[in-house]
């Protein structure tokens, strides 16, 4: 068959079993079906083929679980792709999951238990259901334990199948019956030995049958000791394996390699499990201790935090971000409160103050505050259903609502996000508005959630304008209460010049990082120290606006002509001419290898973006944030690896060349190389700053018309198609760190695309540096020849070109990028900018410009001198 | 000749040549131009509910259409012809509350096609005609939730849309049907009951008939409606040890010839195919031409992928002519041998050799 590698040995997943899981039990009562199914993704997410689903257990209603649990999972494309293994021991609710799967399930378990008749009806069923079935070793007489009593019901069973039903063989699957070893009961030692031994026989004996077991009941009698058991499990499989055994419900991605178990405690497991020598449980006993959180073994961490009481318990999970037990001692918490509410007020509160003290004190950084969070969702997840169930069993008052937003025309989430994740484990309610949203919904929902803050983010340079609106509209609409800005491109100049003036009505304050946020607004809340921090923060403005006011008349600007005469100088004439690029017009790129991106990627930004400073890899060895850098890559690059291999994003490009000349401070683009019909026209802008040498302009690096043929290019790259599906399917799931990750490293990967694309353009599409040194430093140094400047950043600060780019390149079609109305590219991952070649084009910062050149680009562009100074207004060296 | 007879010369047909079904049945019966009046007739005059467009009501109310329709097709030079019964269900009957008609309505199908195939095979003996009973997906399924807000909610429960087919089969079965052909099937959920529906009729005593089963890959995914591939999709209903296998619908015969070609290489029992006839147009309407299918069809006759053919939407009787021309004296294709072993699958095939 075509795709299907051969398997030998099939790993099913046994965490959606209630018998086998206390937390998919708890889920599965407490009616919490997506973070049930959470548990079922990542099951096929670590490597299960099939998922077993069981659903027996005293309280529940077996079968509506059952069968709500596997309707839910026919809505999951990732999970329905594994068949499934319908688990119970009543034939009633193995029926109802037979009307539930529309692929071809495996029915677990029928036996003869009740004798012929019934065996025979229902697995005539199942072949009429359409699907393979376990029978169980299990007769009239009771289950079998020794090999010849499994060998003997077996075989009566294949009889039975094959010769009254015409059952095909390869769809029946033998369940020998695992029982525990090392009891202390001398009957138990050859349990084990008797399971191998019955798999050997009915391999050989019943052809086309399959033989499997559930593992984890063989180690039974060393619970509490998870290394020893995973080492009888190992074991165990690897003699059953080699016996035959063709499947095994197991922890996917938690069984130890045979080779990589200690010699010693082999050794001993081998000893019991082949019933080796009378001494082997004793031996294995005495032996046991040793291995108990053994350091040796990786995954194995101390954990003599789980002795401690609950309330410590609690507290260490959310300061260490450790989810494994948080449902159980949540639960145990609860059991011991007189109400569920107290345990959020009580001990995770404590733990959360902790947490805070810690990061208050540097000694936690964002990103674990952001794991802890995820760990303090899960525990308040659990004791929801138990306050709603409870009369009068009000949530607390959180400490604070804020409502925060990215405004109308931006699309970048990724701190703010990362803000009201803190705010949250603060205690603040956080109502997240998300992106491009319009001042109005912001106001509506800052005065229908009764709001005490408003939380402001963006990213590109129209968003300052936009905040200014949003400002002047809670003015007018008479808001009082507190207005944050926060964001790459906001400052507290902006803020103090610009924002505060238009909302006298309430306070304005610049949060420079997340990790200011809830010092900020705890201030602000407080009626204590609301008063006064908002007269510093005002005085703190007036200074600021006077000290910008006197800046500005301090350093004139040159006149626009003047600049003009002092443009960087290239001698057209004694240069070599410009290199044609290897084609003119475009080349698209779908789909680009992720894999191929993931090795550009420069991470120092990364861990910027978690306010973690420092050069990659040396940050992850750093004596303050080395620990904090240290676990948030380890986060990070299994998901990066789950992004690659499951195809999670899809990057594409645009790259285009075109005939080019500089006319003044324009650039014109040409149909062909005829030079004859304009294309097109990038606007330029030119340094008026009082400096040495040139004012430079990037029409400057371009051959002006009647000089040599010159060239421009374009591109455009996003790695993040994708990405907001799978970020959501995180958030969800109340993870709200992965889901942070993910949008970091789509930022990334996009990141990575243009660096590599515009190597590709440099060396083999324009070509004209076809032998620079190919190494990652090199690239990050950005030693080679030529620039990419983006629409929007300092060396063309006007984000509106990005309009005439994408028309030339056909981003949109060709991408899938779309542009918003402040010109922010959508999805957020993505970078475009233009390609010059010329050696000596470079990168500079226009810097602040003045009216004579507004008023000039205005007639270039088109544009009234109003719409000019709207879309050039954090670059004006005037009060516009 | 015995209904065992028939189904005897049924495989020894299959076995010698590649068989012909008929075209579509809607666009034959949109020719005709009926109104209302015609699809209520006497029998269903003062009905509470409008008719005019449940064209298997036509099997009570105007029989002669349907007996025209299956000459035409036979004529046209089809081995098989289906009922006129694609909604005939109690779930797809109430939309135009016949509910409690749906089993005299099957039988009248099935008794009218009977009675054109005798009158055929009569007039013929060595070109042997056949009545599959058309079994159709019915409108709702069974995997797919209709509220995008609660994904495990489900518009109709497996037992009703079971105990639909089993009614309908059973009537079927009585008016003497050849074989069973469920249809249409983009969810494969829905074809599993009526497998079972199908299967369990022997335990009322009736004789097992041949099962034709034709799902439908929706669109250039290569999946069904409700995500199956496949090969996923053949796995899942392999369990009714069906006469044939195959694809119809949805797609023209240019597309479905990859998906086609999947099914060929892994399915160890007869394939057939029936495409609809190209894409619809800005109209809805089908353009490919008698020439274009028959075209396609021939080329996938000779490369072995096929040992029935025929048609869907908008395929006409002059498009089966063409296609019975194409695929004449073409070798019929061979079952696939593949080698036994555990297979299952979800919405991707699983197989543990």
């Amino acid at each position: 068959m075509s795709d299907l590698s051969p398997t030998v040995f099939v790993n099913i997943g046994e965490r959606t079993n209630v018998t086998g899981s206390a937390k998919f039990r708890k889920l599965i009562a407490a009616g919490d079906y997506d973070a049930a199914l959470s548990i079922a993704r990542q099951q096929v997410e670590a490597g299960a083929a099939i998922i077993d689903v069981n659903m027996d257990e005293g309280l529940l209603d077996s079968e509506a679980a059952m069968k709500q649990f596997l309707n839910l999972i026919a809505a999951e494309p990732d999970i329905a792709r594994v068949p499934i293994m319908i688990d119970s021991s009543k034939w009633t609710v193995i029926e109802a999951g037979l009307r539930c799967v529309q692929g071809k399930p495996i029915v677990n378990s029928i036996s003869l238990k009740a004798g012929e008749a019934p065996f025979l009806k229902e697995a005539r069923a199942c072949q009429r259901y359409g699907a393979a079935v376990v029978v169980m070793a299990f007769d009239e007489a009771g289950q079998a334990d020794t090999a010849d009593r499994k060998v003997e019901i077996c075989t009566r069973a294949y009889r039975l199948l094959t010769e009254h039903l015409n059952f095909a063989p390869e769809d029946i699957i033998f369940d020998p019956n695992i029982f525990a070893v090392a009891t202390g009961i001398e009957e138990h030692n050859r349990y084990a030995l008797d399971f191998i031994e019955a798999t050997r026989r009915i391999k050989q004996t019943l052809p086309g049958a399959r033989v499997s077991g559930g593992v984890s009941n063989v180690s039974f009698s060393f619970r509490g000791n998870e290394p020893v058991r995973r080492a009888i499990h190992g074991v165990f499989l690897y003699h059953a394996i080699r016996a035959g055994l063709d499947m095994a419900i197991v922890n996917a991605g938690d069984l130890p390699v045979y080779d990589d178990i200690p010699r010693e405690l082999r050794d001993a497991v081998e000893d019991v499990v082949l019933d080796r020598r009378p001494d082997s449980t004793e031996r294995l006993v005495d032996l046991a201790p040793k291995y108990k959180g053994d350091k040796a073994e990786a995954r194995v961490v101390d954990l003599s935090w789980r002795e401690a009481p609950v309330a410590e318990r609690l507290a260490h999970a959310l300061v260490h971000g450790v989810s494994d037990w948080i449902v159980e001692d949540t639960e145990a918490a609860r059991l011991e409160a007189l109400r569920p509410l107290h345990v959020i007020e009580g001990p995770l509160m404590d733990g959360m103050n902790r947490v805070g003290d810690l990061f208050g004190a540097g000694k936690m950084f964002l990103p674990q505050v952001v794991k802890s969070a995820r760990v303090m969702k899960q525990a308040v997840a659990h004791l929801m259903p138990f306050m709603e169930a409870e009369s009068g069993g009000e949530a607390n008052e959180p400490a604070g609502r804020i409502v925060m937003a990215t405004v109308k025309g931006d699309v970048h989430d990724i701190g703010k996000n990362i803000v009201g994740v803190v705010l949250q484990c603060n205690n603040y309610k956080v109502i997240d508005l998300g992106v491009m949203c319009p001042a109005d919904r912001i106001i509506d929902a800052a005065i229908e959630h009764k709001a005490d803050a408003i939380g402001l983010s963006g990213l590109i340079t129209p968003s300052l304008d936009e905040m200014v609106f949003v400002a002047s509209e809670m003015q007018r609409r008479g808001l009082s209460i507190p207005l944050l800005i926060g964001g790459a491109t906001t400052s507290k100049t902006h803020t103090a010049v610009k924002i505060e003036p238009a909302y006298q009505s309430g306070s304005t304050t610049y949060v420079l990082d997340a990790s200011r946020a809830v010092g900020v607004v705890s201030h602000l809340l407080s009626p204590d120290t609301k008063a006064e921090t908002e007269a510093k923060t005002r005085a703190e403005y007036v200074a600021v606006r006077e000290q910008f006011a006197r800046g500005r008349e301090k350093r004139p600007r040159t006149p626009l002509a003047l600049a003009r005469q002092r443009a960087f100088q290239i001698d057209w004439t004694k240069e070599p001419p410009p290199k044609a690029p290897s084609f003119l017009g475009l080349r698209s790129f779908d789909a680009y290898d992720l894999a191929e991106l993931a090795r550009h990627i420069d991470w120092s930004p990364f861990f910027q973006s978690w306010d973690l400073v420092g050069r990659f890899p040396a940050i992850l060895d750093d004596d303050v944030v080395g620990e904090a850098a240290r676990t948030l890559w380890a986060d990070a690059e299994p998901l990066l690896n789950r992004i690659i291999q499951e195809g999670r994003f899809t990057a594409k490009g645009v790259v285009g060349f075109w005939p080019a000349q500089a006319r003044g401070d324009d650039i014109v683009v040409y149909e062909d190389e005829r030079r004859t019909v304009e294309r097109a026209t990038f606007h330029t802008l030119r340094q008026q700053m009082e400096k040495d040498g040139a004012s430079l302009a990037l029409s400057d690096f371009i051959a002006p018309v009647g000089g040599p043929p010159d060239y421009l290019g374009g591109f455009a790259v996003t790695a993040g198609h994708g990405e907001a599906g799978f970020a959501k399917s995180f958030r969800d799931a109340g993870d709200d760190y992965s889901a942070i990750i993910v949008a970091a490293l789509a930022d990334r990967l996009a990141e990575a695309f243009a660096e590599l694309l515009h190597a590709r353009v440099r060396r083999e599409l324009w070509a004209y540096a076809p032998d620079e040194e190919r190494s990652l430093e090199f690239l990050l140094s950005e030693a080679y020849q030529g620039i990419r400047p983006a629409p929007g950043y300092p060396a063309q600060p006007d984000h509106t070109e990005k309009g005439t780019l994408f028309q030339l390149l056909d981003a949109t079609e060709r991408t899938g990028i779309s542009l918003t109305e402040s010109f922010a590219m959508s999805p957020a991952a993505a970078v475009s900018g233009l390609y010059f070649g010329h050696s000596k084009s470079h990168y500079f910062g226009v810097g602040k410009i003045d009216r004579d050149q507004v008023a000039d680009y205005a007639k270039r562009k088109g544009w009234s001198m109003a719409t000019a100074e709207k879309w050039l207004s954090p670059i004006l060296a005037y009060e516009g | 000749m015995s209904r065992q007879a028939r189904i005897a010369a049924l495989k020894a047909a299959a076995k010698s040549r590649i068989l012909v079904l008929d075209g579509s049945w809607g666009v034959m019966i949109q020719r005709e131009g009926l109104e209302e009046a015609d699809f209520r007739g006497t029998r269903y005059a003062q009905h509470s509910h409008p008719l005019k467009g449940d064209n298997d009501i036509l099997c009570l109310t105007r029989p002669d259409i349907v007996t025209q329709l299956h000459d035409a097709y036979f004529a046209a030079g089809a081995d098989i012809s289906e009922t006129n019964t694609f909604s005939a269900t109690r779930i797809g009957q109430s939309d135009y509350g016949l509910e409690a008609d749906v089993a005299a309505l099957n039988l009248a199908a099935a008794r009218l096609g009977r009675e054109a195939a005798d009158r055929w095979t009569a007039k013929n003996p060595d070109k042997p005609r056949f009545i599959a009973g058309s079994i159709g997906p019915t409108n709702r399924t069974l995997s797919i939730s209709p509220d995008v807000n609660d994904p495990g909610a489900r518009a109709v429960t497996f037992d009703e849309v079971y105990d639909g087919y089993r009614e309908q089969a059973r009537a079927l079965h009585e008016g003497g049907v050849d074989l069973f052909l469920i249809e249409t099937i983009f969810d494969t959920l829905n074809a599993k009951a009526a497998i079972k529906a199908v299967l369990d009729l022997e335990d009322e005593g009736l004789e097992p008939l041949p099962i034709w089963i034709s799902g439908t890959i929706t669109d250039r995914s290569g999946r069904t409606l409700s995500g199956q591939t496949v090969e996923a999709f053949w796995i899942a209903v392999q369990h009714a040890k069906p006469f044939a296998v195959g694809l119809n619908c949805a797609l023209g015969a240019e597309l479905m010839r990859p998906h086609l070609a999947d099914l060929a290489r892994v399915a160890d029992t007869l394939v057939s195919a029936y495409p609809n006839a190209g894409l619809p147009n800005a109209f809805g309407q089908y353009d490919e031409s008698p020439d274009q299918t028959g075209g396609f069809i021939r080329e996938w006759a000779k490369s072995g992928l096929v040992n029935i053919v025929g048609g869907c939407c908008g395929v006409t009787p002059e498009h089966i002519e063409k296609i019975a021309k194409a695929v004449e004296g073409v070798t019929p294709r061979h079952p696939a041998h593949p080698k036994p072993a555990l297979r299952l699958s979800g919405l991707e095939p699983f197989e543990l050799a």
